[in-house]
């Protein structure tokens, strides 16, 4: 997670403890949900129908501060107590050491709005599965200061992995690196033929040291150039979603309302960075809610989608991403929720802001 | 004047002489306490012993008891000198730092007496080196007047239990306070940072706790930069005595085993720090 962010988010729910992060360019996000099993105790407070969850986040180089050394951490320490305490406006870690010493860290929290991306595996078109070491394997053929990376499908259900190069780029200067992997090498390949995605290798490399290391394969979930793409990690006691914006091939024709809504909007194009007010108002004005083609545009928490919300086992919520403010790079930002109103469900008012940053500014 | 190569004939009236088949027995001390550049030595019959001060508030001592000495013998009552310990260190260290197995450095060092220099002669595998260091008045040095009768607490723990704690200190919080009492939390480390207050609390009947005797409860606040450098000395040693008196004058000190198994020992004392309040986190 402090690959992705500065700040980690804790809400702890009756589903477990979710810890999350999302980059400053709002073009990445992970969560991290333990469940009650994970823990020797979990008792997340009484949150009842008028108590909101308790959420806060924290620096998250104070919080990695305590855990500094792993191997130490497992030699000398025996358990650790998290308490969220409001009241005092501190987070409490207690380590449980060897010869009875007990360190206490009293950490200052700060309150915040959720943060959740919206974003739908269902909806993805493209999905493989593999073991982490084989993309850990593939992923060591790149530079470590790679920036980005395209995943690609190819002829044959083989999967492509080559190295993002920028069109402004001398072509005579840089190297392209691509390797190719069978389909045998995946646990499973349901993938759209001619697809391919391009993200960010920075905060994958975090996601895929962390699956490595426990041992688990790795799912991910994509669609067309400009839809993130999520990867998923699942355990029995650990549900694991990091969600890349990818870059949005703004030359495809295959902008049309059925695949991604982004037709309500005005004319995709550079100038979105800057034209963002206009690009709030068309957002506003436009058919919010509909029942139509599926309008990820407006991921609105309408009463229809927060029952969804309560079905669904998984941590997804509404549909698809928005286009955002994009960065540079001309990455999306991802859509997360409105958060502004606290009665939340049920609510869908055509006011709300989309795009709205989590601690407000 | 010029100065051969061999080390002084004996019968030569030297203030000090002293013979170290390993110098790393007294360069491994004298880093414990080489938080300020320059120290203060003082050499009688029992032997040699080193301070380090700063700020008024903090003096370290290195003792390196005459018996370590494979020779060791001081003419006068007293000698004392002040002499860089950068230069000191440096020069005891001067065929390298690394302790291969079966190589060590021989050490003589002599002292004609006030004004002249520190003579070093230093032997390793057939080559010598010889050293002349420039010595000065030595510093009127700071009295804790802390002595066994006015200690109010004092615990004796295994240092292995506190190296950790001590290297990982918060060293955005000021202050390290310290909690010594007969009721909980008995021994608590408490530093208060930028990211919050930690605090590190051993039980009195801890494996770690070779002696627990405190009488009230005390807390007291360090300037945690000044004690940083103590980490040095906690690191060499196997145990270590923490005392505090009536004013809160803390003294620590360090039992050292060197690689033949013998005894050295290095103490640091601080004053607390008066510009907080007493309130305790």
């Amino acid at each position: 997670l402090s690959r992705i962010g500065d700040e980690l988010y804790l809400e702890p729910t009756e589903r477990g403890l979710s810890l999350r992060a999302v980059n400053s360019s709002r073009s990445a996000f992970a969560s991290f949900l333990f469940a009650p099993l994970f823990f020797q105790l979990y008792e997340p407070g009484s949150a009842g129908p008028d108590t909101e969850v308790f959420r806060c986040k924290v620096h998250m180089k104070s919080f990695l501060g305590i855990f500094r050394s792993l191997p130490s951490l497992e030699k000398s320490v025996g358990k650790c107590l998290i308490l969220l305490k409001p009241r005092a406006s501190r987070l409490v870690l207690q380590l449980h050491c060897k010869y009875g010493v007990t360190k206490t860290h009293n950490l200052a929290f700060q309150e915040c709005e959720q943060l959740q991306a919206v974003f739908d595996t269902q909806r993805c078109a493209s999905r493989l599965c593999a073991p982490a070491r084989v993309l850990a394997e593939a992923v060591v053929h790149f530079p470590p200061t790679l920036a980005e990376v395209t995943l690609g499908t190819g002829p044959g259900g083989k999967i492509s992995l080559r190295n993002y190069v920028e069109d402004e780029a001398e072509p005579s200067k840089t190297m392209v690196t691509e390797l190719w992997l069978a389909e045998d090498e995946f646990q499973s390949v349901a993938v759209a033929p001619g697809s391919n995605i391009t993200f960010c290798l920075k905060e994958f490399r975090g996601l895929l040291s962390f699956a490595e290391a426990s041992n688990l394969p790795l799912t991910i979930h994509f669609d067309e150039p400009g839809r993130p793409v999520i990867f998923t990690l699942d355990d029995t006691v650990l549900e694991v979603h990091l969600v890349l914006a990818t870059l949005s091939d703004l030359e495809s024709t295959s902008q049309s309302p059925s695949t991604n809504g982004v037709s309500h909007l005005p004319a995709q194009s550079d100038d979105f960075a800057d034209d963002l007010e206009s690009y709030m108002v068309a957002m506003e004005t436009s058919e919010v809610g509909s029942e139509g083609p599926p309008s990820p545009t407006f991921p609105l928490r309408t009463p229809r989608s927060a029952e969804s919300k309560l079905e669904e086992e998984e941590e997804e919520e509404e549909e698809g991403a928005v286009p955002g403010t994009p960065p540079h790079k001309k990455f999306r930002s991802l859509f997360f929720g409105s958060v502004m109103t606290p009665g939340r469900p049920g609510q869908a008012t055509t006011q709300e802001v989309l795009a709205e940053d989590s601690d407000g500014e | 004047m010029p100065f051969s190569a061999q080390p002084p004939a004996s019968g030569e009236r030297y203030a000090l002489s002293a013979s170290l088949d390993n110098a790393r027995h007294l360069s491994s001390l004298l880093r414990a306490v080489h938080f300020q550049d320059h120290a203060t030595c003082l050499a009688t019959a029992s032997g040699l012993r080193v301070t380090v001060e700063d700020a008024k508030c903090i003096q370290a001592n290195a003792f390196i008891q005459a018996e370590i000495f494979q020779e060791f013998s001081v003419q006068e009552e007293s000698v004392m000198f002040r002499i860089s310990l950068s230069v000191l260190l440096d020069c005891l260290t001067i065929f390298g730092t690394s302790s291969l197995p079966g190589t060590s450095t021989a050490l003589r060092m002599c002292y004609r007496g006030y004004g002249y220099p520190l003579m070093l002669f230093l032997e390793e595998g057939g080559v010598v080196t010889v050293c002349k260091i420039n010595t000065q008045e030595p510093d009127e040095l700071l009295d804790f007047d802390f002595c066994s009768t006015k200690v109010v607490n004092k615990i004796i723990l295994q240092s292995e239990g506190l190296r950790e704690a001590f290297a990982e200190l918060d060293m955005t919080s000021e202050v390290l306070q310290i909690t010594m009492s007969p009721d909980k939390p008995y021994f608590r480390l408490s530093t208060f940072g930028n990211a919050g207050s930690a605090h590190l609390d051993y039980p009195r009947d801890s494996d770690l706790m070779e002696a627990f005797h405190c009488n009230q409860t005390q807390t007291n606040r360090y300037k945690i930069s000044l004690l940083k450098p103590s980490t040095k000395a906690l690191a060499l040693s196997c145990k270590v005595s923490i005392r505090t008196d009536a004013q809160g004058f803390l003294s620590l000190q360090y039992m050292i085993r060197n690689e033949d198994g013998q005894i050295c020992f290095v103490e640091y004392y601080c004053c607390p720090d008066e510009n907080i309040s007493e309130a305790e986190l």
